[in-house]
């Protein structure tokens, strides 16, 4: 009967403390990941922008996220459980939740939600993504300084805008330092399979190329590389484990700024759909280390780096021609956003076709 | 090595998995139960592969760990649609969402450690056969064993007293109940079979083909498996050459791509589906002899009477 009793004490004292808790009041901010957030790419930088929101702003606010959610109908179920639960401000991480946070964003007009990558905005709904093609400008400098055949591999996933754009961006970035570079392009029509990114990087490795770069989130194609001796690069994450002496830099997202921005503006009532597209200079974007390559190579990463912050370079500058040869971009001239997100040919240079 | 060689050795590393995990779940299905937990026994076997190769340093108690872990694991299925009568086909959905789960779990702390990989062993004398050699003869242990249990399934399943067993218990589990065979002891059996198979399979993805734990590593090869399995009529040699027919044309799809034949990759990727499916139908269009390999009693559940 004491036992008993003791129970009942605690349980009523553990339910005082929940209500408590939310008496409080913090504000839930929410996160929808389509991946698992230890998959050591693109979901696990969403989450490490989550722990830092939590970090930089824990006493206002808790966070919960869903991860592994399928694209699709299941994402809609897993949105609207999110936003009947509470949550303040949702933040949708993928490409293919598009059209489930405009639907669910419709019925909960008083949520806020922000999708990542794409390009559907509402009044509660705003949109972000990075310049990831900042970065690929940069490997595709170093790579043409590194390959000795002028052959680069590139993994790619889907012929997506966001893809295609940077495999243009790389091109370009090459052909800037070695007007012959040539790169041979995989689909491997998959974001995540270990075994068929690594056997893409093999074919490419058989076939002659010796510096490999993927648009593809396991570590995989690193691994080939570093077993096959040629130089690669990272994709979303720091991959340099996989590669201590093949990674050259990688491209790495960096979320948590922007999520702490947001959620600041949530806090304060300041909340307005925006579509944002940041990069290098916001720091959304960071390169990981310059590793494994000369410093001549080295200084020009950075001064290429440094020259894409301060504006002075942008890596979709004319004078360039898309691949049947037409003008696109006459010198000095830049394209303009809308182009780029949309993005359906490839530039002058890729030897692809390119899938439609 | 040239172009074709290299191809070749992608191509033998693609399709061993893919061979280990069909056969395994060949023998389950010739006993009369269809498991549907390939994918789950797969991955189970791969975290636990790779998870105590880091723990001891070798790939190899590694790899044994991999073939313990899928057999346990099976017996899960095992108990609860044998013993207990549970749907296997619910079942074994089941036990793959379980495996993806639990492996997720069991990895978290090994994920981006670096990989042990099984090193290839050279066979003295025919390593050194022109061409032939260093495809065939230096390869990881894996390899030589998957080639081992197909011969050796191929000759229980059709040359020994206990094979003939096990297929009478698949075709008809009644009539061998009657003339005094344990079917739920056979079935026991070749459910763990199955099981090591898959976690053979599951260590081959973690210590050979990519050597390296990242959660759903077997990104669906579990399910071509069971595909491979009805491809085949449930027939050793038969699921060789299709899980290699598998294997070829998704490795030479990509270096058609690399070369640039100018093919839509989209088209180049589904060659291998493709290429599965004409193959089935040229298969099943003999429907009397694909009855008479395909197990009766296949799901079927199994209630002796007491």
């Amino acid at each position: 009967m004491k036992k008993l009793l003791l129970v009942l004490a605690s349980t009523t004292a553990a339910i005082g403390f929940a209500t408590g808790a939310s008496a409080q009041e913090k504000a839930k901010i929410c996160f929808v990941y389509v991946g698992a957030k230890t998959d050591g790419g693109w979901t696990q930088a969403h989450d490490i922008g989550r722990q830092e929101l939590e970090k930089a702003l824990g006493d206002k606010i808790e966070t919960q996220y869903l991860e592994s959610v399928p694209e699709g109908p299941d994402a809609e179920r897993a949105i609207e459980r999110l936003a009947r639960s509470g949550c303040g401000l949702i933040f949708t991480t993928s490409f293919g939740f598009m059209d489930a946070t405009i639907k669910i964003a419709q019925k909960f007009p008083d949520v806020k939600f922000e999708h990542a990558t794409g390009y559907k905005t509402a009044p509660n709904v705003a949109t972000y993504n990075s310049r990831f093609y900042e970065g690929r400008y940069i490997q595709g400098q170093i790579a043409a300084k590194m390959s000795q055949k002028g052959v680069a591999g590139y993994i790619a996933s889907f012929p997506i805008p966001e893809v295609v754009m940077g495999i243009n961006s790389f091109v370009i970035g090459a052909r800037s330092v070695n007007p012959d570079f040539k790169i041979k392009v995989v689909w491997a029509n998959t974001w995540f399979d270990p075994g068929k990114e690594a056997d893409a990087a093999k074919a490419l490795v058989d076939q002659g190329v010796d510096i490999l770069t993927q648009h593809t989130d396991t570590t995989a194609p690193m691994q080939v590389a570093a077993e096959r001796g040629i130089k690669a690069f990272g994709q979303a994450s720091d991959m340099i484990k996989a590669g201590p002496e093949t990674q050259l830099t990688a491209i790495v997202d960096t979320w948590g700024a922007y999520y702490i921005k947001r959620t600041q503006a949530f806090l304060d009532g300041k909340w307005e759909t925006t579509s944002s597209w940041d990069g290098l200079k916001d720091g959304i974007l960071t390169m990981a280390p310059y590793t494994n390559m000369p410093d001549d190579v080295k200084k020009l990463a950075e001064e290429t780096e440094a020259k894409i912050k301060s504006g002075e370079l942008k890596p979709f500058t004319g004078p360039l021609k898309k691949q049947d040869g037409s003008e696109w971009l006459a010198a000095g001239a830049s394209s303009d956003d809308g182009t780029l997100l949309g993005m359906n040919f490839y530039v002058e240079g890729v030897d692809d076709q390119l899938p439609k | 090595m040239g172009i074709v060689e290299a191809i070749l050795l992608s191509v033998i590393t693609a399709a061993t998995p893919l061979v280990l995990a069909a056969i395994g779940e060949l023998v389950t299905e010739r006993s009369g139960v269809l498991n549907l937990g390939v994918e789950g026994m797969m991955i189970m076997g791969a975290v636990s592969a790779f998870a105590i190769t880091q723990i001891t340093g070798s790939p190899y108690i590694g790899m044994f760990a991999g073939v313990a872990c899928g057999a346990l694991f099976s017996q899960l299925f095992a108990f609860l649609t044998l013993t207990l009568v549970a749907n296997q086909v619910a079942t074994g959905l089941a036990l793959t969402l379980l495996g993806i789960g639990v492996s997720g779990m069991m990895g978290e702390s090994f994920l981006g450690m670096q990989g042990v990989k099984l090193q290839p062993i050279a066979i003295p004398l025919l390593a050194d056969i022109p061409y032939v050699g260093p495809l065939l003869f230096r390869q990881d242990i894996i390899f030589y064993l998957s080639v081992a249990i197909v011969a050796g399934v191929h000759w229980f399943l059709f040359r020994s007293r206990a094979g003939l067993k096990l297929r009478a218990v698949g075709d008809s589990h009644a009539s061998a109940h009657a003339l005094g065979v344990s079917v739920i002891r056979t079935r026991y059996l070749a459910v763990m079979f199955g099981g090591a198979c898959a976690g053979l399979a599951g260590a081959q993805l973690s210590l050979v083909y990519t050597p390296q734990w990242v959660e759903n590593m077997s990104a669906g090869r579990g399910w071509i498996a069971l595909a491979l399995v009805v491809f085949s009529s449930w027939r050793p040699w038969r699921l060789v050459a299709g899980g290699y027919l598998f294997g070829a044309v998704s490795i030479s799809q990509l270096h058609a791509q690399a070369f640039g034949l100018g093919i839509p990759s989209q088209l180049l990727s589904s060659l291998p589906y493709v290429a599965t499916i004409v193959v089935l139908i040229l298969i099943s269009h003999n429907r009397r002899m694909t009855l008479i390999n395909t197990p009766a009693s296949l799901g079927k559940p199994f209630v002796p009477d007491r």
